[in-house]
C-alpha cells in the first residue's frame, strides 16, 4: 500500500506542472484535472481556470511558479470572502449541530466541548440523537473526555426537541455558558426528518436565540455536499460549516463551491479522531495544505 | 432542494443540435461526449475513469451501426448506458459461503460509511435466507461502537460476540479471532466481523485491518463505501484493496440524492463487484445491487432509457411509413386510427410512460387528470362499427350512429364527437403530409387531451396566478387553450385526437423514427415547466 497511502495533495499532483518551464496547453489541462481531483467540481474548476488564464494573459507571465502563486491567491481570496468567526457571545450560547449520517457530528461535538473547556467555558451537551443505536452513549463518552455535562433523554426514542429544550433549560438554570446540541444524522432527502430539525429549532427559539447552527460536512463527500448544504440551510438555518475528516486523503474541495453558492462560511475543521483535533478555519492554512 | 437534475436538460440541448441528422458526425459526438463528461464529474465519478469512459463512448458512437428505431441522440444515450451497465455489472455475483462453516464476512471502510448499521442489515438478511449469523464487535475504537452493534444485533435478533467494552480498550485482532472460534463452537454458520472505520492513509490502522484479515481469513471482505463520496473514492478504494484486498463492495446511503458516481469509480478501478446497496436506516433497507438502476441514477436520466427501449420495441418504422403514405393519399381510415391507438397503448400505460420522463415525477397531479379510459372508450366506439363503416366514415348516418352508440355503451353525441375529431385529424394530417402547416385551433379543446388541461394548471402556477377564483382560472385556461403552441406541444402529443398527430412525426419528416423523438420529449419537458 506504499504509494497510495501517501496523503494525496493538490501540490503533489501539480508538481509536474509547476516544474515545467513555460505555461502551455498541457499546463492548463493538468491544472483542470488537479482541481477536479480535489473535488472542486466542474463549475468552480472552470471558473478558477478562466480566472487564472485571464491573469496570466494580463501579467504576460510564462513562469509556472507565478501561476502557482496566483492559484494560491485565487483560492485563498475566494475562501476568505466570508468571516469564519464563531459567535458565541450570548449566554447561554446555543449551538445546534446538524448533518447527514456518519459525517462526524458526535465526534465534532466532543472535540468542540473540549476546545471550549480549554478556553475556560462551561459546556453542556444535549443528546438529541435519540434515533441511532448507542448514539447517546457515544456522546456521553465524548462529553466525559471533554469535561462537559450531558443531558440525556429519559426514554429511548424520546422527542429530540424535548431533549434540546431540557438542555437549554438546564444551562439557563445553572448558568452554563455554552450549549451544544447533537442531532441525529439525516439525509437531506428525508423531508420528515428535515421538518423535525425545524421543530427542534422552534422549540429552542422559544427559550433563547440560537447562536450558531453548524452543518458538519465530510471532506470525502463529493458534489452531493452542495445539495446537503442547501437542504440544511433551508430547514435548519445553518450559520456555519464544519469540515471533518481532513486528515484523510480527501481535501474537501467541494466546500469552496458550498461557500460560494450559499454564502455560509466554514468555521471549524476536524482533522482526526483525537480530542484535540479540531481547529478554527484559516483560509491560508487550508490553501497551503491544498496547494502546498 | 438542490437542482442537480440539469443533466437531462443539458443533454436535451446537446441532442437538439443533433436533431434531424441521420448519422452521427465526429463533431456531434464530441459535443455530446463533453456534456457526458461533465455530467459524470458532477456525479463524482473519478476523473481517470471519466476519461477512459468517454473515450470508449466516443469510439463506439462513431463506429456503431445506426439503429433504425433510434435517432442519433438516443443512440448516444443507449451507448452510454450500455457502457455504464457493463462496468457496474460486469461481474455480478452472490456471496460465497465457505464449504466448512462458519463463513467469515469482514466489513471494512472509512469512518461513518455505515459499517455497523450494515452489519445489522446483513445479519438480518442472512437470517432471513436461512443462515445463522453471529456478529463480532471488533470496532474497539469509536466510543460505544460495541454498544451500537449490540443494539443493532438485538434488533436483528442475532447474537453479538463482544468480549471487550471498546472505547479504545482491547485488541480487535484477538476479538475477531476468538469470535470466529466461538461461532465454530456454538455452530453458527456465518460470522460478520465489524471493524473500526479507518482512513486509507492511516498506515497503522490499515495494518491492523490487514492483521484482522490474516487472523480470521475471511471468505468475503466487503468494502463499505458511502454513495456520497467524491473523487477520493479511488484513492481510498485502492488503499483498502492493498490493505485488506476486499472481495466485494457495498454502497450505502443510497436513499439520499447523491448520484453515486463512486460506484462506477470503485468498480472500474478495483474490478471488484458491487454486491449490495443499502437504502435506508431501517434494518430491512438492504438489497442486492442492480447495475442498470445505478447506471441511470449516475446519469440522472430517469427512466428515459426504458422509454427508448419501449419505443424501439413497439414502433416499427415500416408501419410508420405506411401510415404516412395513407395520410398523403387520403386513405387514412378509422381502422388505421384504431391501429395507431393500439400501438400507443402497447407502450404501456400512458401515465406510466409520462412518469418515466426525467423530472416528471413532480407532475403526478397532472397525470392523475389524464383519463386512460378515454382511449378504451374510443376503441369501443370504433370496434362497434362495421368494417365498411370504419373505412368509409361517410356511411355513418343517424341510425348507424345510434346502433354504434348502443353497441359501445356510449351516447350518440360521443360517437359524433369522435367522428368529427377523426375527420379533423385526417384533414390536418393530409396537410402536414403534403408539407403544409396544420390548422391548429380546432385542436384546442379536444376532450381526450385531459392531460393538456393538467399542464395548463402548472403553467398558471408558474406565472404566479395562484388565485382560487375558478372564473379567472377558466379564462386563463381558455386563453392558453387557444394558444396553438400549447396544444401542439403536449395535448396533441399524447391526447386522443392526437393519435393522428402522433403519426405526423413520421409523416412530416420522412426519416423520422417511430418513437417519440427527442423534439417531442424536449417540448413536453419544456411544457411541464422543467
Amino acid at each position: 500500500m506504499a504509494e497510495h497511502a501517501q496523503p494525496w495533495s493538490l501540490g503533489g499532483s501539480l508538481r509536474g506542472m509547476f516544474s515545467r518551464k513555460t505555461i502551455d496547453d498541457e499546463t492548463w489541462d493538468d491544472l483542470e484535472d488537479a482541481l477536479i481531483s480535489a473535488d472542486f467540481g466542474p463549475d468552480i474548476t472552470d471558473s478558477v481556470v478562466a480566472e487564472l488564464r485571464a491573469s496570466v494573459e494580463r501579467f504576460r507571465t510564462t513562469d509556472p511558479a507565478d501561476l502557482k502563486r496566483m492559484l494560491r491567491e485565487s483560492l485563498e481570496e475566494r475562501l476568505a470572502r466570508l468571516d469564519p468567526t464563531l459567535r458565541l457571545t450570548a449566554r447561554p450560547a446555543v449551538v445546534l449541530v446538524v448533518g447527514v449520517n456518519g459525517v462526524g457530528k458526535t465526534t465534532t461535538i466532543g472535540k468542540f466541548a473540549k476546545f471550549l473547556a480549554n478556553h475556560g467555558r462551561s459546556v453542556v451537551v444535549g443528546a438529541a440523537d435519540t434515533f441511532r443505536a448507542a448514539a447517546v452513549e457515544q456522546l456521553a463518552t465524548w462529553a466525559e473526555r471533554g469535561g462537559a455535562q450531558i443531558v440525556k433523554p429519559q426514554a429511548q426514542g424520546q422527542d429530540p426537541a424535548s431533549v434540546a429544550f431540557q438542555t437549554v433549560e438546564k444551562a439557563q438554570r445553572e448558568g452554563i455558558d455554552i450549549v451544544l446540541i447533537d442531532t441525529a444524522g439525516r439525509l437531506q432527502t428525508k423531508s420528515g426528518l428535515m421538518d423535525e430539525l425545524g421543530k427542534i429549532r422552534r422549540v429552542i427559539e422559544k427559550q433563547t436565540e440560537i447562536a450558531e447552527v453548524l452543518l458538519v460536512l465530510d471532506a470525502t463527500t463529493g458534489q452531493n455536499g452542495l445539495a446537503q448544504a442547501q437542504a440544511f440551510i433551508e430547514h435548519a438555518g445553518v450559520t456555519g460549516l464544519v469540515l471533518t475528516k481532513l486528515d484523510g486523503s480527501a481535501k474537501g474541495g467541494f466546500v469552496l463551491a458550498v461557500q460560494e453558492k450559499t454564502g455560509i462560511p466554514i468555521k471549524l475543521v476536524g482533522q482526526g479522531e483525537g480530542i484535540g483535533d479540531l481547529t478554527g478555519f484559516t483560509p491560508h492554512v487550508f490553501v497551503q495544505n491544498l496547494v502546498g | 432542494m438542490a437542482t442537480f437534475g440539469n443533466l437531462t436538460d443539458r443533454l436535451t440541448d446537446a441532442f437538439k443540435k443533433l436533431r434531424g441528422k441521420g448519422k452521427l458526425t465526429p463533431a456531434d459526438v464530441d459535443g455530446t461526449v463533453r456534456e457526458i463528461r461533465r455530467a459524470l464529474l458532477d456525479a463524482d465519478v473519478a476523473l481517470d475513469v471519466v476519461k477512459d469512459f468517454t473515450a470508449r463512448v466516443r469510439e463506439r458512437a462513431l463506429g456503431d451501426e445506426v439503429s433504425k428505431a433510434l435517432n442519433p441522440a438516443q443512440q448516444v444515450v443507449q451507448i452510454v448506458n450500455d457502457e455504464l451497465v457493463s462496468i457496474l455489472g460486469g461481474q455480478q455475483r452472490r456471496l460465497e459461503f465457505a464449504k466448512n462453516p462458519p463463513t467469515v464476512i469482514m466489513l471494512a471502510g472509512l469512518q461513518g460509511a455505515g459499517k455497523t448499521t450494515l452489519a445489522g442489515k446483513l445479519a438480518k438478511w442472512l437470517a432471513g435466507e436461512g443462515h445463522t449469523p453471529m456478529l463480532v464487535a471488533a470496532d474497539l475504537q469509536r466510543p460505544n461502537a460495541v454498544t451500537q452493534l449490540q443494539v443493532v444485533g438485538e434488533q436483528a435478533g442475532v447474537p453479538v460476540w463482544a468480549p471487550e467494552p471498546g472505547n479504545g480498550v482491547g485488541n480487535p485482532v484477538k476479538v475477531a479471532k476468538d469470535g470466529v472460534k466461538e461461532a465454530q463452537r456454538r455452530q453458527y454458520d456465518t460470522v460478520i466481523v465489524d471493524t473500526a472505520g479507518r482512513l486509507g492513509v492511516d498506515s497503522e490502522l490499515m495494518k491492523q485491518a490487514a492483521d484482522i484479515c490474516k487472523a480470521v481469513s475471511p471468505d468475503e471482505v466487503l468494502f463499505v463505501i458511502d454513495a456520497m463520496i467524491g473523487q477520493d473514492a479511488v484513492t481510498t478504494a485502492k488503499a483498502f484493496q492493498d490493505g485488506v484486498d476486499f472481495t466485494g463492495v457495498v454502497l450505502t446511503k443510497l436513499d439520499g440524492d447523491a448520484r453515486g458516481g463512486a460506484a462506477l469509480s470503485v468498480a472500474s478501478v478495483t474490478g471488484r463487484p458491487i454486491m449490495f446497496a443499502s437504502t435506508g436506516e431501517g434494518l430491512g433497507d438492504f438489497e442486492p445491487f442492480y447495475p442498470d438502476r445505478m447506471a441511470s441514477r449516475i446519469l440522472d436520466l430517469g427512466d428515459i432509457l426504458t422509454l427508448i427501449e419501449q419505443a424501439q420495441k413497439t414502433f416499427d418504422e415500416e408501419e410508420a411509413k405506411k401510415v404516412a403514405e395513407k395520410f398523403a393519399t387520403d386513405t387514412f381510415t378509422l381502422e388505421d386510427f384504431l391501429a395507431q391507438m393500439q400501438q400507443l397503448k402497447n407502450m404501456g400505460s400512458i401515465k406510466g410512460m409520462l412518469g418515466m420522463l426525467p423530472g416528471a415525477k413532480g407532475m403526478r397531479e397532472q397525470l392523475d387528470n389524464f383519463d386512460e379510459r378515454e382511449i378504451v372508450r374510443t376503441e369501443a366506439i370504433i370496434q362497434s362499427m362495421t368494417p365498411a363503416e370504419r373505412r368509409m366514415p361517410k356511411l355513418l348516418n343517424g341510425s348507424r350512429r345510434l346502433r354504434i352508440a348502443k353497441g359501445s355503451g356510449m351516447t350518440v353525441t360521443e360517437v359524433n364527437a369522435l367522428v368529427n375529431r377523426f375527420e379533423q385529424a385526417a384533414k390536418m394530417m393530409k396537410t402536414v403530409a403534403k408539407g403544409g402547416v396544420p390548422q391548429v385551433p380546432g385542436m384546442g379543446p379536444i376532450p381526450g387531451a385531459g392531460y393538456a388541461g393538467g399542464g395548463k394548471k402548472k403553467q398558471q402556477r408558474k406565472k404566479g396566478s395562484r388565485s382560487g377564483n375558478p372564473a379567472k382560472r377558466a379564462a386563463e385556461e381558455a386563453a392558453l387553450a387557444a394558444a396553438p403552441k400549447t396544444s401542439v406541444a403536449a395535448g396533441s402529443g399524447f391526447g386522443l385526437g392526437s393519435a393522428g398527430q402522433f403519426g405526423s412525426g413520421a409523416a412530416g419528416d420522412p426519416d423520422a423514427k417511430g418513437g417519440p423523438s427527442e423534439e417531442e420529449l424536449a417540448a413536453l419537458q419544456k411544457f411541464l415547466g422543467r
